[in-house]
């Protein structure tokens, strides 16, 4: 029971390093303006926040700046990757799975282009500028749509490989970042398997499958947990879409007990995707850790994210309450 | 540029395809005919005189794209895309049925000679200038058409992209603007008004150019003219009347969206044979 060795994360949990995930983003952009002679990055006048502007200044000539025009950018990568480019279009979540939503359903995904997205700002930890910029409803948005693949890595390292990785995969796909700097948990030497959710802490009383930052407060929890004698299996589930299912489904059977945790709404989410995995191929009782049906408002992230339950002690008092459902 | 085609030659090839589409509707049972029938000449000027493209070889490195914006009017266009060649003219037959590779509204990966597909409004323009920037980065000549109907014009994502085309200069894009004045719910300019279209257009810093949409010559050269300005995007604004050719079809808002029943279908055959006859 423990930590699992081989996914190589940090040694200690409370001395970490921190930033957004967002720059994995940039950095990953970085390294395709180099590497891969299709990629163009686009995006709508938010370059800087994007961390679009590092490509931009070094490849400007593979920089389309759309203007504030989020339908039209998403409808005209789908006609770059139709002329053989790959299009990496970037902006905040609301923006780009909210208002260019028709766009990614018909042009993108029902046709099949090979586009890529990156949704900064998602989650509570937006902060000051409150509920408009704070994306809480992109998961079930996205994963809806067939053929559309999501991921909703946990730091900036995982950021950026899920980013490399989004250029060579073939199909649509939607990548979740955030505007917080947040824990960086996993090292270059984590291994990183796109269509595996990757058991960072093995456990078999209760199974806490997370997303986003929120697996660095489940990986806290589990500790807090071990203390009083209760082995929680923690999962970093950075694919939402397509799932794991093996992976979920033998958390189901070994521990009996899950709760998910991610910093998105508690409907539709990465709970939902579970919960429809779970519910089908092994019931166990379950908690869904999110934020709860409401818009977000303005603050410190860190104070959002307390207010909000987005915590490892709201973690911890999940788990006993879904224990005690186990029993 | 000369003709490939004469103008007689194209007008009885309009016909045919004019035949074709009603007989597509009737047998479907649902489809839009007016569109469909008072595009059919902007859909023959370009693929028999202007685009280049290879029916056996829809992928063709060196072909020029063309996207049905107005989605909705893919009757003409699947017609069109059998006669060419696409595909066998029997498949017509099968428009919106189970199974069919010829859709409701255009897919890309069911029908041969489709590059995208629409039939949500107001995304063609888009996706037209994503491929004029692809084959700009990659240095290749090939040309971008797109069709809009003007009703879809109040879409306010087509003007984004007006100003996309015109800001990075893509000058390796004709679009045209099918101006039939109707839209379902009657007449463009008592729904929401569009005019001045041409003044609009202009603003946006498009190249602009008016035509008879029912004229092969008009449009042939209009599209030639495209080709030599340079800096700019053009815009073909072809006049056209909705469900031109067959007379109780024409310029009726109800035949947006309607096929005809089989004894429509016989007046319109009727109709459509008569002025394949004075034709000669």
């Amino acid at each position: 029971m423990g930590i699992v060795k081989e996914m190589h994360l940090v040694e200690d949990l409370h001395n970490v390093n921190s930033k957004p995930t967002r720059d994995g983003y940039g950095e990953a952009l970085l390294i395709l303006g180099e590497t891969n002679p299709k990629v163009v990055v686009m995006d709508a006048d938010l370059a800087k926040s994007t961390r679009t502007v590092w490509f931009r200044e070094k490849f400007p000539e593979k920089f389309i700046d759309m203007g504030i025009a989020e339908q039209d950018m998403l409808a005209t990568a789908g006609g770059l990757a139709l002329g053989g480019m790959i299009p990496f279009c970037s902006t905040y979540g609301v923006f780009v799975a909210g208002r260019a939503w028709d766009q990614i359903r018909t042009t993108i995904c029902y046709g099949e282009f090979n586009v890529k997205i990156g949704g900064m700002h998602g989650g509570i930890s937006v902060g000051p500028d409150g509920a408009t910029h704070q994306s809480l409803e992109e998961v079930p948005l996205m994963r809806v749509l067939p053929g559309m693949t999501v991921f909703s890595p946990t730091d900036a390292i995982e950021g950026r490989k899920v980013a490399l990785f989004a250029a060579e995969h073939i199909g649509p796909t939607y990548i979740r970042y955030g505007r917080e700097a947040v824990p960086i948990i996993t090292t270059e030497e984590t291994p990183f398997n796109p269509w595996k959710a990757e058991v960072y802490r093995t456990g078999d009383d209760v199974a806490i499958i997370a997303a986003g930052t929120l697996v660095y407060e489940g990986l806290l929890a589990a500790e807090e947990l071990a203390k009083e004698g209760i082995e929680a299996r923690v999962i970093n589930c950075h694919t939402i879409k397509p799932m794991d299912i093996e992976t979920i489904v033998n958390a189901a059977k070994e521990c009996g007990a899950i709760v998910t945790a991610e910093e998105h709404s508690v409907i539709g989410g990465l709970g939902g995707a579970v919960a429809e995995v779970i519910c089908q191929h092994y019931p166990v009782p379950m908690r869904i850790i999110g934020i709860e049906d409401r818009f977000g408002e303005s603050g410190e992230p860190e104070e959002l994210m307390k207010a909000f339950g987005m915590s490892a002690e709201n973690i911890i008092k999940n788990v006993k309450e879904v224990l005690d459902m186990k029993e | 540029m000369p003709m490939k085609y004469s103008k007689k030659e194209l007008d009885k090839i309009c016909i045919e395809l004019r035949k074709d589409i009603v007989t597509m509707l009737n047998k479907a049972g649902s489809g839009h005919a007016g569109g469909s029938l008072g595009s059919v000449e902007i859909l023959v000027s370009l693929y028999w005189n202007v685009i280049k493209h290879n029916p056996k070889n829809p992928e063709w490195e060196e072909r020029d794209y063309f996207i049905l914006s107005k989605g909705h009017v893919c009757p003409a266009w699947y017609a069109v895309l059998a006669r060419r060649g696409y595909f066998s003219r029997e498949e017509l037959w099968t428009l919106r049925k189970f199974g069919s590779i010829l859709q409701g509204h255009p897919h890309h990966l069911k029908t041969p000679g489709v590059e995208a597909s629409t039939g949500s409004l107001g995304q063609g323009l888009s996706i037209s200038n994503g491929i004029a920037m692809a084959m700009r980065f990659q240095n290749k000549p090939n040309r971008v058409y797109c069709l809009l109907g003007d009703g879809e014009v109040q879409e306010g994502a087509v003007w984004e992209a007006g100003m996309t085309a015109a800001h990075y200069k893509l000058d390796n894009i004709c679009a045209t603007i099918d101006r039939n004045m109707l839209q379902i719910d009657g007449i463009t300019e008592e729904v929401m008004g569009l005019e001045n279209l041409e003044e609009k257009w202009r603003a946006f810093n498009w190249h602009v150019i008016n035509v008879d949409g029912h004229n092969v010559e008009e449009l042939t050269k209009a599209y030639d003219e495209a080709m030599t300005v340079k800096g700019k995007p053009t815009m073909v604004i072809a006049k056209t009347v909705k469900g031109k050719g067959v007379s109780f079809i024409e310029n009726q808002v109800d035949w947006h969206g309607k096929a005809p029943n089989d004894e429509e279908y016989k007046k319109a055959m009727a109709e459509l044979e008569e002025a394949e006859r004075r034709l000669g």
